[in-house]
């Protein structure tokens, strides 16, 4: 029986070409775990290692890890991808009676990078949102659009940003990002 | 016609190009028709209705005659241009429009000596009623050839156009002296600015002044000052060639950005235009003023022009648009404009002032410089046709009557009407407008919106005035108010101005003095509308056409509104104003299309198996936004021949079918079950771990709206799945009802529609394929039965696999991560080619799913198909207190007996075929008009049964087993039986294998 667990195939194997002033990378394979439920959000922060931030749109982030703010009970978890099973027993263990859920998302979307000083204006092609910095600081989180395609948008950097997108429509992002 | 020197255009740099096919010289800087008046070419166009010789009115955007066609070749053409607007590059190709054979020589002219009436106001009404039904055969395709404007392209754009979003500080309209003083005042605060102008060069009308300076320096020189200065801020975006088209709600404005246009050789890769969709937090007005023709006989001559227009192509563009002018003023900026074009080199031969006493500096300055001067006198009449030759002029009595005329000699007429401000962009803000009586001009008076306007669009004409109550708004813009003067000289101010129609002594029913130049509409007709009752702006603009034209009634709507006035004897604000609209000019389809076009016209969605598929020969067809394999024909096969060898092997061996597609979603939380139990018809409380059942899912009027099998994972969680296209649309139905009728469960909602690919694989050697393969499940029918699920590994990946089928053979469905999917796939397919193991695609996936009679909701169903009608009444819980609609199952009109069922027909002859759609009735031949018993919902050769089957929605269909009815065709009717729905293995003992 061949071990597939190596075998990997993303939609990001093909990136737009670098142009002057942005340059595009895929985020490496991580674990996203959706994590749901007001009432367990600090107990959850405590044993993930990274507490959920209660600032809308905010993120934190701490060694290889990260809590990025989407709703009033909704966060993003991301770790490396080999603690996946591990995260999920921890907070499940931290959690016991609380109603909670984490929904492991890894695949469902992937991750994209945009830097360099022009990053917000080809952002801007499809994204409304003011993307200035006093706008849009460093760390801010939000669920928006990209043209007709949902995203999550995270400034990582005064001119950095990483791009969540579900897997099938990140062609047609990165396509419009290259003409934009 | 060039002058010696002076103007912002390179005399060094010769730019070739043609017109109508003759080629041409001008400069670097010049515009299309600055170029064309420096080869003393007048005649450009021909008119809308009358196919009358047309020239340059204006030199500006509001340009209503000059609109010529640029093609350059492959597509990349564009009709209606302004002349005016269009720079010159090196190999332009410009054609003039509405002319045949040619522009000198237009036999449609003739329409212009039609007797009086016929093209007159509200021809349309009149001239072509009957017979009934002409219109459509003849008057209308008649109509759109002769009367017109340039033809729209007929290859597929190949350009590509780009859109962005904006937000800033302060948005500036207009870079003229106002609008560069504003976005100065804002940008020195550090506040994001946009300022955007819709020409090539920003200045405005500065860039036309002779004689003014400001702080010490020439205008022109200011402008290079202040623009090096903004150009310097790294907050301050400047946009010239950039048309702020539209404004509408909440400070969102749309501006066009032409990109490649002035280019001889654009880079291919760039966009031709972008589309800037800005939100702004303070909008600054600074769209100045355009000046209004004066209405007179033949006022449309080639060689009549706006004196503003003389003045730009003299002083901006080095141009002299004439030998000998007569220069017709009711405003002193028209002494402003003599003497530019006096310096320039062109004869002035006499001013004409319809004032009686005439003032201002500007005729001041002219008295002194000599010019022939002579007030209360009006322009008669103009001689010549394809260029002015001459015109002749009144005295006008105190009592508003004429006494002709002396003729003067000229080849330039200028027209100095005073001046309207621009207010549309105000006005479509839905900013309401105040009246100046005194200066009978239009005015910004309540703002609707965080906006601005200062200078000439204000009302605000002093230059000196202007650029302070430019600088004031911005510094306002941005919270910091302050006022700053300026030293200004030498500019000359609009004073004075005339609205209407000039009064003449000519037969008024043989003259067309002109008010909308475009759309060929002459004070005769304004008149002619307020005669036959039209009284509001709104009746007479629609009867007359007149402000209706692609310019908008730029330079025509003050003087329409002053001839109905007159005629009405009301005064001009009783009559109304029409509503500006976007855009302000023309602006492309493909600017506001921008990036949805072609492939990028919507996403394409792949699942991780498509490269697979698409290197194994598959075809695809579209589902929603997904590509999914729709067969795998070999080598000479076509679809049925494929197909059928797929549905061989799936009920023979295996078949392999990528079902990533179905909608995924996790339900977890302690109230799962109960959440379950009130979205989906079907108990689940008692669904055990690790089990599966087929939900199915009404909407609140008890019609199905989707289905699918649901696994449960735990106590608290569910693994949903849903049709494909449903999949967004079934999310948002629970997320609805979680969060407005059911907030107290504890429970969410996650799409994982792309966290799983899905790969299925279904037929009798379907678990001996995959045995080998998975780690950590017990595969044996007794311990997974059909509809389980249970979670392991596959070739070292995890996997949630579902025993399932929807096919009616024994089946599992590996769901895995998605990356690992086509390597997963890849896998399986290797370990089941020995097998017999053949990928299928959707279509055999239908043909199997018929054979058994499962349903497709969206093709057994169109939202008003209850349960009951699918014959699922077992899908339902009837325990149940309550489910999302439930209540509607009990309403008369859907428990009645002779509703559509669903039944399968079978053809008397099985090799027929039945289409799908076709309708069903009791008689073969039924007479015109029978109402349709139902119609055939699914219909498809079945290998399997060596025969053709249908699925069909028929009234009483329960009540009809074995009847006969027909299917009416164009070649007759097709005798069918009707039967239950399932057509193979009845029994159901090859699912359960």
């Amino acid at each position: 029986m061949p071990d597939l667990t190596r075998s990997r195939l993303t939609p990001l194997s093909s990136l737009p070409p670098a142009v002057p002033g942005v340059s595009y990378s895929a985020a490496p394979a991580i674990a996203r775990l959706l994590y749901r439920g007001s009432d367990g959000a600090v107990a959850a922060g405590a044993a993930f290692g990274v507490a959920l931030p209660t600032q809308p749109c905010s993120s934190a982030i701490a060694g290889d890890r990260a809590t990025l703010w989407l709703g009033p009970d909704e966060w993003l978890l991301l770790a490396p991808e080999y603690e996946t099973l591990a995260v999920q027993q921890a907070i499940a263990a931290a959690l016991p009676g609380i109603a909670h859920a984490v929904v492991d998302i890894s695949h469902r979307q992937v991750g994209l990078r945009l830097d360099g000083p022009r990053a917000a204006a080809v952002l801007n092609a499809g994204v409304p949102l003011d993307l200035s910095l006093k706008a849009f600081p460093v760390g801010m989180v939000t669920r928006t659009i990209f043209e007709k395609a949902e995203i999550i948008l995270w400034r990582t950097g005064p001119v950095a940003f990483r791009v969540e997108v579900w897997r099938s429509f990140a062609p047609y992002v990165m396509a419009i990002m290259a003409v934009a | 016609m060039r002058t010696g020197n002076g103007g912002r255009v390179d005399r060094s740099r010769r730019i070739n190009f043609s017109f109508d096919g003759r080629a041409y010289q001008g400069c670097a800087g010049d515009t299309l028709a600055s170029a064309l008046l420096a080869n003393g070419v007048h005649l450009v166009g021909r008119s809308f209705k009358y196919h009358r010789p047309r020239g340059f009115v204006a030199a500006g955007s509001e340009e209503p005659n000059a609109l010529v066609d640029i093609d350059r070749g492959n597509g990349r053409s564009a009709p209606n241009l302004r002349a005016t607007q269009v720079e010159l590059y090196e190999g332009l190709v410009a054609k003039s429009q509405n002319r045949w054979p040619s522009l000198a020589f237009d036999l449609q002219a003739l329409n212009d000596l039609a007797p009086a009436g016929l093209f007159g106001a509200g021809f349309y009404y009149k001239t072509f009623m009957s017979p009934r039904g002409a219109w459509h055969r003849l008057y209308e395709p008649f109509i759109r050839r002769v009367a017109g404007l340039g033809h729209a392209p007929k290859l597929p754009d190949p350009d590509h156009y780009s859109q962005r979003y904006a937000h800033c500080d302060v948005l500036v309209v207009g870079a003229g002296a106002t609008g560069l003083a504003a976005a100065l005042a804002a940008g020195e605060t550090g506040a994001a600015v946009i300022l955007a102008d819709e020409q090539a060069e920003m200045g405005g009308g500065l860039l036309d002044e002779r004689t003014a300076s400001i702080d010490g320096l020439s205008a022109a020189n200011w402008v290079g000052a202040t623009l090096a200065r903004l150009a310097a801020m790294p907050n301050v975006t400047l946009l010239p060639r950039t048309q702020a088209f539209g404004y509408y709600a909440q400070n969102f404005l749309g501006l066009a950005e032409k990109l490649t246009e002035h280019l001889a050789a654009p880079d291919k890769s760039q966009p031709r235009e972008r589309l800037w969709k800005v939100r702004a937090r303070q909008v600054l007005l600074a769209t100045g003023a355009i000046e209004r023709p004066l209405v007179f006989p033949d006022n449309d001559r080639p060689g009549v022009m706006l004196a503003s227009a003389a003045r730009t192509f003299a002083n901006r563009y080095g141009v002299r648009p004439g030998e000998r002018a007569v220069v017709f003023v009711a405003d002193d900026t028209g002494y402003g404009a003599a003497l530019d074009l006096h310096a320039a080199g062109t004869e002035i031969a006499v001013i004409a002032d319809l004032r009686t006493a005439p003032s201002g500096p500007g005729f001041e300055a002219a008295s002194g410089t000599g010019l022939r001067i002579m007030p209360a006198t009006v322009v008669t009449g103009v001689s010549g046709n394809l260029r002015v030759s001459g015109v002749t002029l009144g005295s006008l009595a105190a009592d508003g009557t004429v006494r002709g005329g002396e003729k003067i000699v000229c080849d330039l007429v200028l027209m100095a009407g005073g001046w309207t401000p621009a207010v549309h962009l105000f006005s479509q803000s839905r900013g309401k407008l105040a009246y100046d009586s005194e200066r009978q001009i239009y005015l910004p008076g309540t703002y609707a919106q965080a906006a601005q306007s200062a200078g000439a669009c204000n009302g605000t004409f002093e230059l000196a005035q202007a650029i302070a109550e430019g600088h004031a708004a911005g510094a306002v813009a941005v919270g910091t108010p302050g006022t700053r003067s300026f030293a200004v000289t030498g500019a000359i101010a609009p004073a004075g101005g005339f609205h209407g129609a000039v009064p003449h002594d000519r037969n008024p029913e043989q003259v067309k003095a002109f008010v909308d130049f475009q759309n060929d509409v002459t004070a005769k007709d304004i008149k002619l509308a307020v005669r036959e009752g039209m009284h509001s702006i709104e009746h007479i603009k629609r009867y007359t056409t007149t402000g209706m034209a692609t310019d908008q009634g730029k330079t025509s709507n003050m003087n329409g509104l002053a001839i109905a006035s007159a005629a009405l004897d009301k005064p001009i604000p009783d009559i109304g104003l029409t509503t500006f609209r976007p855009p302000f000019t023309p602006v492309t389809f493909g600017t506001l299309a921008g990036h949805s076009r072609g492939a990028l016209l919507d996403p394409v969605r792949q699942t991780p198996m498509h490269g697979w598929a698409a290197a194994n020969g598959a075809k695809f067809e579209d589902v929603g936004q997904w590509k999914r394999a729709w067969y795998f024909p070999k080598p000479g096969e076509d679809m049925h021949a494929a197909v059928n060898r797929e549905c061989r092997a799936a009920r023979s061996a295996a078949g392999l079918f990528d079902a990533t597609t179905l909608g995924k979603i996790e339900i977890v939380g302690p109230d799962a079950a109960e959440f379950m139990e009130r979205l989906y018809t079907n108990p689940w409380h008692k669904l055990g771990i690790g089990r599966c059942r087929y939900g199915l899912m009404l909407n609140e009027a008890g019609f199905v709206m989707d289905d699918g099998v649901i696994g449960r994972l735990a106590a608290d969680s569910f693994h949903v799945t849903t049709t494909t296209g449903g999949a967004t649309r079934v999310l948002a139905h629970m997320e609805d009802y979680l969060q407005t009728e059911f907030p107290e469960l504890k429970v969410w909602l996650t799409s994982t529609t792309e966290q799983w690919a899905v790969i299925a694989i279904q037929g009798p050697k379907a678990r001996e394929i995959i045995a080998p393969l998975v780690e950590g499940i017990d595969l044996a029918a007794e311990t997974m039965p059909h509809m389980s699920v249970r979670e392991g590994s596959i070739c070292g990946v995890p996997t949630r696999l579902f025993r399932v089928s929807f096919t009616g053979e024994l089946g599992f469905e590996i769901n895995v991560p998605a990356d690992h999917g086509r390597a997963v796939w890849e896998a399986v397919h290797e370990a089941g080619v020995p097998h017999g193991l053949t990928p299928y695609g959707t279509e055999t996936m239908h043909v199997l799913r018929a054979e058994k009679g499962y349903i497709i909701v969206g093709q057994e169903t169109d939202g008003t198909v209850t349960p009951s009608d699918l014959g699922l009444d077992w899908a339902i819980g009837k325990a149940k207190k309550d489910f999302v609609g439930k209540r509607s199952l009990k309403r008369p009109d859907l428990v009645k007996t002779d509703r559509k069922h669903l039944v399968g027909l079978l053809t008397a002859d099985p090799k027929v075929v039945l289409e799908e759609g076709a309708q069903i009735t009791v008689e073969a031949s039924p007479a015109t008009g029978t109402p349709a018993l139902g119609h055939v919902t699914s219909s498809y050769w079945s290998e399997t049964l060596g025969r053709s089957i249908a699925m069909a929605l028929v009234a009483g269909g329960k009540g009809r087993m074995g009847a006969t009815l027909h299917v009416p065709m164009p070649d007759g009717g097709i005798a069918v039986t009707v039967t239950e729905p399932v057509f193979f293995d009845k029994e159901g003992g090859r699912i359960n294998a």
